[in-house]
């Protein structure tokens, strides 16, 4: 019995020797081809999602990050990602939390190309830490307004336009309906907005508009999350203003449009920011929301080629976020035009380095010289989707053109109703160039000589 | 002085009260029972009116499942089913396990169901927002404004009527029944409650379950208001100010704290914020609640707690 026990100790001995030797050779296999992975995981194209797919805020920030997450699919099942070199894209929940964002960005950062942090307050924190991360942040149509000077703010794009475009774009809207410019003197116009620094970006713009046309103005803030809003809509009902415009999100928006349609005030002659004009604004208040207008720079509806292709090779796959009769809506459409001008400016990154293995600062490179016309547009299956934008070293805004939609709340959709205004660069110029070089004192930024 | 605005105000201002009340009612009905200050009653509407909007919708749970919707009064009956299971189920899995624990475990306790549940919510119900229409009248009473020019809102008179009607059950149900005075008896004390044979467990059922039914009306009222959605679950935070003002244990409290943070908070708002910027209603409730808890410690109609060290 002994020997018998000497043999099985001997043999288990032997075993846990060819056990070790075994995991030696794994251990070094998985060092020479840990490295090989690395290198393949690098050559993919990191671009990171800041989703917030929870909290008040998710019934926007959903479909979103959907309409986001699908095009870069897209791209990977139909054309094998960007000229041939995949995509990843990994997300981080912020729950439209400015902390929580700032975390997001710290986990995602290394590696990534681009942040789309998809909320004004977590933009303005990630401002400065994008100059020294050399990533570049593309805050499409929201964030600081005066990082459209790329002199001052090389690391931060906003186009196609900015809030303060955007401003003076519903004004000339309202300037049409009321006859002319100069039939604004005396009229009276207020702005709802959400007591935030996203809610606070147009004020000093429309401030400059009143003094120069002559018209009344007044703010009036609702604070987070804005379920409860009486006492401002019994203020418009007192003081009676000709137009009111709303700068909301989540939960205020609908809320906005109830009261409104409650007190009677005209739904034609109230008109939302881009992020108060999706379906989710107006559908709760059902028939009462018809006639709402909002600022747009690009079509709702999934009639463009670019949806066709996303239901056939993104949702036939089951590589889709959302469910595939929500592609289309209004917020879906902005995150997905949002992917298609990031991954513009990785292809035109790629093509002006010369190479496909982009960093974050060539990507910044791809932003500022990037051109998407009407011919592109069309190539990307999405003819009159929106506009064509070029950007430079100067302007990060682009085009800064804005249009009005209007619900149909019979037909259930969203129509645009008018011409894409120019921005009053008259008016936001003067602004611009004010607060971005306060910001350029603060922190002893230099600005670049873009000649 | 506009007079009639002025009027409207403080109308408009009740009437919100009496949206907050119905909130802080919940809240009351738990603290009162077992000493809980129930973090999640918020998320407990949401969870309510979720459950009720599936009952109604052709694209819920309930439609796929079993083929058709509900009708809207067995819909409201239904739900008020499943807050009571959820009610047994938070006996069940949580409180049982917390039994003379101190107090602020059990609130601990709740914050943690209150992320469970809106998770749950979440997963089962998605997270967009669902207009909720039961056939609640909806816009300005068009009489009022047409003839006195006068604007108050149908939706929040439907809320008013609702909430007397679920207060003066309630006040029946805790006096006149046997089971209301089981639970007033668990309220004042346990220990004496439980030796005369008075099961803590089931009242503590009842009264979630109880306090899940108020969240369903609450819920209903909200969710008319804005649609269903996830900030409904900060409806909460409103009703922070109504209880610290009212007290916690009182259900007269709850409804005349409503209406006096309701009236405030439109006042200020109107009349003061102008001078300091806006959007002043949040802070001013609790700034109100804050000043009455200075020379009312136990809120108006709380019970004044004397502990002898």
């Amino acid at each position: 019995m002994r020997g018998c026990t000497a043999a099985t100790t001997t043999s288990r001995g032997e075993g846990e020797k060819m056990k070790f030797a075994k995991l030696t050779k794994v251990a070094l296999a998985a060092a020479v081809v840990a490295p090989m992975l690395s290198a393949t995981v690098l050559a993919d194209l990191k671009v990171p999602s800041m989703d917030y797919r929870t909290g008040p805020y998710a019934p926007n920030g959903i479909p979103f990050a959907n309409g986001y997450s699908d095009y870069l699919s897209l791209l990977n099942e139909r054309d094998g990602g960007i000229e041939g070199v995949k995509i990843v894209n990994p997300s981080c929940e912020t729950a439209y939390n400015t902390k929580q964002g700032v975390e997001c960005y710290e986990k995602l950062k290394d590696g990534a190309l681009v942040f789309q942090p998809l909320s004004t307050g977590i933009t303005y924190q990630l401002i400065p830490r994008t100059i020294v991360d050399k990533v570049p942040v593309y805050s499409m149509g929201y964030g600081r307004t005066s990082a459209a000077n790329g002199k001052i703010f090389p690391y931060v794009f906003n186009f196609p336009a900015t809030y303060w475009s955007q401003a003076t774009a519903l004004v000339q809207y309202i300037a049409d309906q009321e006859g002319g410019m100069d039939k604004l003197k005396g009229k009276k116009i207020y702005l709802v907005h959400h007591n935030s620094a996203y809610g606070k970006e147009p004020i000093r713009t429309l401030e400059s508009m009143a003094a120069k046309y002559g018209f009344t103005y007044r703010s009036l803030p609702v604070d987070h999350p804005g379920q409860e809003q009486k006492a401002t809509w019994l203020q418009i009902r007192r003081e009676k203003p000709d137009w009111v415009l709303m700068w909301g999100w989540g939960v205020m928006n609908q809320v906005a449009v109830k009261e409104a349609a409650s007190i009677r005030f005209p739904m034609d002659h109230f008109i939302g920011v881009w992020w108060s004009g999706s379906e989710n604004d107006v559908l709760p208040a059902g028939d009462a929301a018809d006639g709402y207008l909002s600022g747009a720079f690009h079509a709702a509806g999934a009639g463009f080629p670019v949806h066709a292709d996303i239901k056939k090779h993104v949702y036939g796959n089951g590589k889709g976020k959302g469910e595939i009769d929500r592609v289309g809506e209004v917020l879906y459409n902005r995150g997905m035009v949002a992917a298609m001008w990031t991954t513009e400016a990785i292809r035109n990154a790629m093509k002006i380095h010369g190479t496909k293995d982009v960093t974050g600062e060539m990507v910044r490179d791809g932003f500022e010289t990037l051109k998407v016309d009407e011919a592109r547009l069309a190539e990307l299956g999405m003819k009159d989707f929106t506009y064509g934008i070029q950007i430079t070293c100067e302007n990060h805004e682009g085009p800064g053109k804005v249009a009005v939609q209007q619900w149909d709340a019979k037909a259930k959709k969203w129509s645009m109703v008018s011409k894409f205004y120019e921005p009053l660069r008259d008016i936001t110029g003067p602004l611009i160039a004010e607060d971005s070089a306060a910001f350029a004192k603060e922190n002893n930024i230099t600005p670049r000589d873009c000649n | 002085m506009d007079w009639l605005f002025l009027t409207e105000t403080i109308i408009s201002g009740l009437m919100a009260g009496v949206m907050y009340s119905l909130v802080a009612l919940g809240f009351v009905l738990i603290f009162k029972a077992s000493g809980i200050f129930n973090f999640a009653q918020g998320v407990m509407a949401l969870f309510a009116a979720l459950a009720l909007y599936d009952f109604l919708a052709p694209e819920g749970w309930f439609n796929q499942l079993f083929g058709f919707t509900l009708p809207v009064p067995i819909a409201i009956v239904a739900t008020a089913g499943v807050m009571v299971i959820l009610a047994w189920l938070i006996e069940r899995l949580v409180l049982r396990y917390l039994i003379n624990q101190e107090g602020i475990i059990l609130f601990m306790a709740t914050i943690g169901l209150a992320y469970v549940l809106e998770g749950t919510g979440d997963l089962l119900f998605g997270s967009d927002v669902k207009p909720l229409d039961i056939g609640i009248p909806q816009g300005a009473w068009d009489y009022l404004l047409d003839t006195h020019g006068l604007y108050i809102e149908k939706l929040e008179i439907f809320a008013a009527i609702t909430a007397a009607i679920l207060v003066t059950v309630l006040a029946i149900f805790f006096q006149k029944t046997r089971i209301g005075r089981a639970l007033r008896a668990v309220a004042d004390d346990h220990q004496a409650a439980l030796s005369v044979g008075i099961s803590l467990r089931a009242i503590w059922v009842i009264v979630w379950a109880v306090a899940g039914f108020v969240a369903l009306v609450a819920g209903i009222m909200w969710g008319s208001k804005s649609g269903v959605q996830f900030s409904l679950s900060l409806i909460a935070l409103k009703a922070l100010p109504v209880l610290i003002l009212g007290g916690f244990t009182s259900v007269p409290g709850a409804i005349v704290g409503g209406l006096i943070i309701g009236v405030g908070e439109k006042l200020a708002e109107i009349y003061v914020g102008p001078m300091v910027g806006g959007a002043i209603e949040n802070w001013f409730a609790y700034m109100l609640a804050l000043a009455f808890l200075l020379f009312r410690p136990q809120g108006l109609f709380g019970e004044k707690i004397i502990e002898r060290v």
